[in-house]
C-alpha cells in the first residue's frame, strides 16, 4: 500500500486536525432540513388516539363523530391496519431464550402501556387531526397494571402476555472461576450494595417524526426518517408493508438528536407509512412532547444486588451480582430489549484482572413504556456496579481509590487478552489513562482542598471511574442473531470533472460530525483541499449499503471504508496520470488537488486529468480504461467489538442541609485510538458526560402505582441545563486499534457510560465523613437527605 | 376553532399580511405559513427554548405567543439574522468552537445569545450559563456554547 503508510503525515493531512464542520453554517443560518420542515404536495397530517391506561382491554372504538369533523380524510383502528401490515417480534436468536409477543403498530384488543397508539386520524392539518382525535370514543376495561419491576415475576402477579407462563422475557447466567470459594477466604472482605438505576429517556430536542409518501404508479414508498439506520428501516418497511426492498427509499436529512432513541420500530411511524400507502398521499406525523415522553424508548431501569471481595492489600478477588431490569410490555423490534442487560453481564468488571465472576441477569415485562438501547447501552450500569464497589471496598480497607485501581486494572502491556466474561480485549491503556487523569486534575491538590473544606463543614467529594466502551461492533452484535442490521459500511468516492471529490457513505449524521470526518479522511488520503469534498449520507437510494451511526461505530467502521475508497481512487487516478505524464505510479503523488512528483512539484492539476478522461478520451490510449470512482466496504473481522478505555473523575460538593449536589468540575481521559478530529471528539465526550450527569443526578421517568407517567412534560422531567453543568477537561491517550489502517475506535458514548459512576463515587466520597452513602440514581436531594438520615 | 383574524407584521424586514386562525401560535405561523422553518418546536409549552425569537427587540418564546399578538410587531428569525449579517460573527464563533451538534437548539440559542450580547452582557461564564439556561441543548453539554459567546464578547471588547 502506497498511501496508508503516509496518510497521517502528508501535505493534505486532515486526519488529526480540529477542522470546523462544513455543515455548521447551514444549521446556524436556519437552513437545516429536519423532518418537520418537509412539505410535500397534497400532504396530510396524522394524530393518534393513545391509551390513557397502562393496561386495559379495548372493548369498542367509535370513530363516527370524529369522522364527521372538518378536514378529516381517514381514520384507522388497529384492526383496520392489521390487514395491511404484518406484526413484528423483537427477538434475536443469539440471545437464547428471549421471548416477546407479536406487536402491531396500533393496539387491537389490549393496550399494554400508557401512550400505546390505538387509532390514527388523518386530516388536512395536525390541528384538525387532533380536534377529531378528541372525539374518538374508546371503551376500555382496565386490567391490573404490572408496574413494579421487583413484583413482575411474583407467582401471584398477572401475566401480561397470556401465551407465556410468566413475565420473564429473558435470563442469562455468566460464571467464571469460583466466586463462593473466593469470598469464603478469611483474608477476603466482601462489600455488598443494592443499586437502583431509575428509568430515564433521551429527550431528543427534535421529537420523533416521519413524512411518508407512497407512489402507486411505481409501488414506491419514500420515508423521510429522523434516525440513525436508514437501511435497517428500509428492510422493516418493505417486510411489514409487503413492498420490495428496492421500492422503499429511506432518507435522513438533519436529525435533531437521536442518542439511540430514533433507531427502533415505533408503531406510530409504521402506522403513518401504512396510511400513506392506503391513501396514496404523503402523510406527516410529528410527535408532540407528551407523545415523546410516553412512547420514545426509555432507558436503564435496573435493580442490582452486587458484591465484591477484596484482600487487605486491595486485590479484587471477584464480583457477584444479580441484575433485574424492566423493559415494558414488549421487547423492542428489531434490536430487542435484552441487549442492555447482556451488556451489563458482559462488561461489568472488564477493566480489571478478575478471576472469579458470577452474574445473573433477568429481563421482565411490565406495563410501562418500552425500554431499549439508549446511548452507552448497559455501560452506565456496568461501570457504576463495578467502580461503585471498587471505591466502597477501598473505603472499607482504608485504601486510596486510585491506588486500588492501579493494583487491579489490567496492565497496559498485557494485551491481547480476555476479560473474566470472555470479552476479547486489545490495544487498551487503563494505567496510562488513569495516571494522566490524576496528573491533569491535580489529584493531590484536590485531596488537600477536600481536607481543608471538611474542617469548615463543606463536603466535597472526588470520584473516579475506569471504564471500557464497546465500539466498532462486528456482526456478532446483531447480524448473527438474525437482525436486518448491517455490521459493515460502504463508502464511495468519485472525482468530478472539476477536480472535486463527491463522497457518499452509509454511516449517518446526527450532529456528531460524521460528514465532516468523512471529508477529512477523503481529502487527506486522496490529496485535495477539504473544501473540495462534497458529502452525501442518509439516503438508501444514493449511498452504499451499511449499518449507519450507532454503537460508536461510524468513525471506526465507516471511516475505514472511506479511507480504503479514497486510497483506491488515488491508485486509479495515478494509473491514468502515469500514462498521461509518461511516468510511473511510484514516482507520482496527489497533493493539494494536483498530480505531483513525490517531492510535491506540480505536474498536472486534477481538473485537467479529469477533463481529459471525461471529455477527450480520444487523447488516451485505447487500452486505458480509467475509473474515477471507487467503492470500498469494511467490517471488523478479528474481534466481536473493538473496545476503548477511559478514566474519568468528578469533583462535587454536597450541601448536607439541602441534599443538593453541585458538580464543580469533570475530567475525562479517553483512548479512542486514532483521533480523526480532536475538536469533534472532545465535544462528543463533553455532551456524553453531561447526559451521564443527567442520569446520575436529575433524569427520571416517575410512574404512579397505576402505571401513569407522572412527569411527562419538559417542565417536570429534569435534564441538565447550562447553569448546573461544570466545565469538562478532556485529554487523550491514542492507542490505535490494529483492526484497521485508520486505527480509530468509537468515542460517542464513553461520557455517558462513565460519568454516572464517577458522580456516584464523588457523592459517596463527599458523604463518607457522615458515614452515609447512596446507591440509587438519580441522586436527588431527597434521596441524599434520606441517606444522611440513615447514617 | 374556525375563527380567523387579519394581521400585518414585519418579519425579517419584510411586511407580511395574513389571515390566521386565532389559535395558531407565532412559531407555527412562521414555520407553516411563511415557511420560515429555521425556528424549531421542541415542547410547545415554553420550556425548551428551541423556538426563541426576537419580537420588537425582546427575546420571546414563539410557542407562547399567538400569531395575532404579533400584529404590528417586528419579528426577527434566525433566517433574518443570517441574511442581514447580524449573526455573522456569532455564527463564526459557534463554528470555531463547534458549539452545535444536531443544530436543533441552535436558532433559539443564537436568539438568546444575541439577547445577552445586546444587553451588554459580560464575558462571564457563570452569567452566560445562567442566561442560556432557558435553552435546552442535549448534544453539546453547553461548554462550547459558553465558550463561543464568551469569545465573541471578548473579541468585541479587544
Amino acid at each position: 500500500m502506497t498511501g496508508p503508510a503516509t496518510i497521517f503525515d502528508k501535505p493534505n493531512r486532515y486526519i488529526g486536525q480540529p477542522s470546523p464542520r462544513a455543515d455548521a453554517s447551514r444549521l446556524l443560518q436556519g437552513r437545516g432540513q429536519f423532518v418537520d420542515d418537509i412539505v410535500l404536495p397534497r400532504m396530510l397530517h396524522a394524530a393518534f388516539v393513545r391509551s390513557p391506561h397502562a393496561h386495559a382491554t379495548i372493548l369498542s372504538i367509535d370513530v363516527e363523530d370524529a369522522r364527521a369533523m372538518p378536514g378529516v380524510i381517514a381514520i384507522y383502528t388497529g384492526a383496520d391496519l392489521a390487514e395491511h401490515v404484518t406484526p413484528y417480534v423483537g427477538v434475536l436468536t443469539h440471545l437464547t431464550g428471549l421471548r416477546s409477543a407479536p406487536q402491531y403498530p396500533l393496539a387491537i384488543d389490549v393496550a399494554r402501556w400508557q401512550g400505546e397508539p390505538i387509532v390514527i386520524v388523518i386530516a388536512a392539518s395536525r390541528a384538525l387531526a387532533e380536534d377529531a382525535a378528541e372525539l374518538v370514543l374508546v371503551d376500555f376495561e382496565e386490567l391490573p397494571a404490572i408496574v413494579d419491576t421487583e413484583m413482575a415475576l411474583d407467582a401471584d402477579t398477572p401475566v401480561i402476555h397470556s401465551e407465556f407462563d410468566s413475565n420473564l422475557a429473558w435470563e442469562r447466567d455468566v460464571v467464571a472461576g469460583d466466586i463462593d470459594a473466593a469470598f469464603a477466604d478469611p483474608d477476603v472482605q466482601v462489600v455488598e450494595r443494592k443499586f437502583v438505576f431509575g428509568r430515564h429517556t433521551g429527550v431528543t430536542l427534535e421529537t420523533r417524526g416521519t413524512v411518508c409518501n407512497y407512489d402507486p404508479a411505481e409501488d414506491q414508498l419514500t420515508v423521510h426518517y429522523s434516525g440513525q439506520a436508514p437501511h435497517m428501516m428500509q428492510f422493516i418497511f418493505a417486510k411489514h408493508l409487503d413492498l420490495s426492498e428496492e421500492n422503499v427509499r429511506v432518507i435522513s436529512n438533519d436529525v435533531g438528536g437521536s442518542f439511540g432513541i430514533k433507531i427502533h420500530t415505533y408503531g406510530d411511524e409504521i402506522a403513518t407509512a401504512v396510511a400513506a400507502k392506503l391513501l396514496k398521499r404523503p402523510v406527516k406525523f410529528i410527535a408532540d412532547r407528551f407523545e415523546s415522553f410516553v412512547t420514545d424508548i426509555h432507558a436503564r431501569d435496573h435493580i442490582v444486588e452486587a458484591r465484591m471481595g477484596v484482600k487487605k492489600d486491595g486485590t479484587i478477588v471477584g464480583i457477584d451480582f444479580d441484575d433485574l431490569t424492566g423493559i415494558g410490555p414488549f421487547s423492542m423490534y428489531p434490536r430487542t430489549s435484552a441487549i442492555e442487560c447482556n451488556q451489563v453481564l458482559n462488561l461489568t468488571g472488564a477493566p480489571y484482572a478478575l478471576e472469579n465472576y458470577r452474574a445473573k441477569g433477568r429481563v421482565v415485562f411490565q406495563n410501562k413504556t418500552l425500554m431499549c438501547q439508549y446511548r452507552a447501552v448497559g455501560h452506565p450500569i456496568a461501570m457504576a456496579i463495578c467502580d461503585g464497589l471498587v471505591e466502597d471496598a477501598a473505603r472499607a480497607i482504608g485504601m486510596d481509590p486510585v491506588g486500588m485501581r492501579l493494583r487491579n486494572l489490567m496492565s497496559d502491556d498485557s494485551y491481547p487478552r480476555a476479560s473474566a466474561t470472555g470479552m476479547k480485549l486489545d490495544d487498551l491503556s487503563h494505567h496510562k489513562a488513569l495516571n494522566k487523569l490524576t496528573d491533569i486534575m491535580n489529584y493531590e491538590g484536590l485531596r488537600a482542598d477536600q481536607a481543608t473544606n471538611r474542617k469548615n463543614g463543606i463536603y466535597r467529594g472526588i470520584g473516579f471511574v475506569s471504564m471500557i466502551e464497546v465500539t466498532n461492533p462486528s456482526p456478532m452484535f446483531y447480524g448473527i442473531g438474525g437482525a436486518p442490521i448491517a455490521s459493515q459500511d460502504g463508502a464511495t468516492v468519485r472525482l468530478d470533472a472539476s477536480g472535486a471529490l463527491h463522497v457518499s457513505s452509509s454511516i449517518t449524521e446526527q450532529g456528531q460530525g460524521t460528514n465532516a470526518i468523512l471529508a477529512q479522511i477523503a481529502a487527506g488520503v486522496f490529496g485535495v483541499n477539504l473544501d473540495r469534498v462534497k458529502v452525501t449520507t442518509g439516503d438508501t437510494a444514493t449511498t452504499p449499503y451499511g449499518g449507519g451511526t450507532w454503537a460508536s461505530r461510524g468513525a471506526g467502521i465507516g471511516g475505514e471504508a472511506m479511507l480504503q475508497a479514497a486510497q483506491a481512487l488515488k491508485d486509479q487516478v495515478l494509473d491514468v496520470a502515469a500514462v498521461m505524464l509518461q511516468s510511473s505510479v511510484d514516482k507520482l503523488d496527489i497533493q493539494n488537488g494536483a498530480i505531483t512528483d513525490l517531492d510535491g512539484t506540480l505536474r498536472l492539476p486534477l481538473a485537467d486529468l479529469a477533463r481529459t478522461v471525461y471529455y477527450r478520451g480520444n487523447e488516451l490510449p485505447s487500452d486505458l480504461n480509467p475509473e474515477l470512482i471507487a467503492t470500498r466496504h469494511y467490517r471488523v473481522t478479528d474481534f466481536p467489538f473493538v473496545f476503548t478505555n477511559g478514566a474519568m473523575a468528578a469533583h462535587v460538593e454536597v450541601d448536607t442541609a439541602t441534599g443538593f449536589v453541585k458538580v464543580l468540575h469533570f475530567w475525562a481521559v479517553e483512548d479512542c485510538g486514532r483521533v480523526i478530529n480532536p475538536m469533534l471528539v472532545d465535544e462528543q465526550i463533553r455532551g456524553g458526560v453531561v447526559q451521564g450527569i443527567g442520569g446520575a443526578l436529575y433524569e427520571e421517568c416517575h410512574y404512579s402505582p397505576e402505571g401513569q407517567m407522572l412527569n411527562a412534560t419538559m417542565a417536570d422531567y429534569m435534564v441538565p441545563m447550562a447553569a448546573e453543568m461544570p466545565d469538562i477537561t478532556i485529554a487523550h491517550i491514542e492507542t490505535p486499534t490494529k483492526t484497521s489502517v485508520l486505527g480509530a475506535k468509537g468515542a460517542g458514548e464513553a461520557g455517558t457510560g462513565g460519568a454516572p459512576a464517577a458522580i456516584l463515587n464523588a457523592v459517596n466520597d463527599a458523604l463518607s465523613p457522615m458515614g452515609a452513602s447512596i446507591w440509587q440514581m438519580p441522586m436527588t436531594p431527597e434521596r441524599i437527605l434520606n441517606a444522611l438520615d440513615q447514617s | 376553532m374556525s375563527r380567523t383574524i387579519d394581521i400585518t407584521l414585519t418579519v425579517n424586514g419584510e411586511s407580511v399580511a395574513a389571515t390566521v386562525p386565532s389559535r395558531i401560535n407565532l412559531v407555527d405561523f412562521l414555520r407553516n405559513t411563511l415557511q420560515l422553518t429555521g425556528s424549531h418546536v421542541g415542547c410547545e409549552h415554553g420550556v425548551c427554548g428551541a423556538c426563541t425569537l426576537t419580537v420588537n427587540g425582546e427575546t420571546v418564546r414563539g410557542c407562547l405567543m399567538l400569531a395575532v399578538q404579533a400584529d404590528g410587531a417586528d419579528v426577527q428569525t434566525v433566517e433574518g439574522l443570517a441574511d442581514s449579517g447580524r449573526s455573522a460573527a456569532l455564527q463564526a464563533a459557534f463554528t470555531r468552537r463547534n458549539a452545535l451538534q444536531c443544530g436543533f437548539c441552535t436558532p433559539g440559542m443564537l436568539a438568546s445569545a444575541i439577547g445577552y450580547i445586546d444587553a451588554g452582557g459580560a464575558p462571564d461564564r457563570k452569567a452566560i450559563r445562567e442566561h442560556i439556561s432557558g435553552n435546552y441543548c442535549r448534544c453539546t453539554g453547553y461548554q462550547s456554547i459558553v465558550d463561543a459567546i464568551c469569545d465573541l464578547i471578548e473579541e468585541a471588547r479587544a
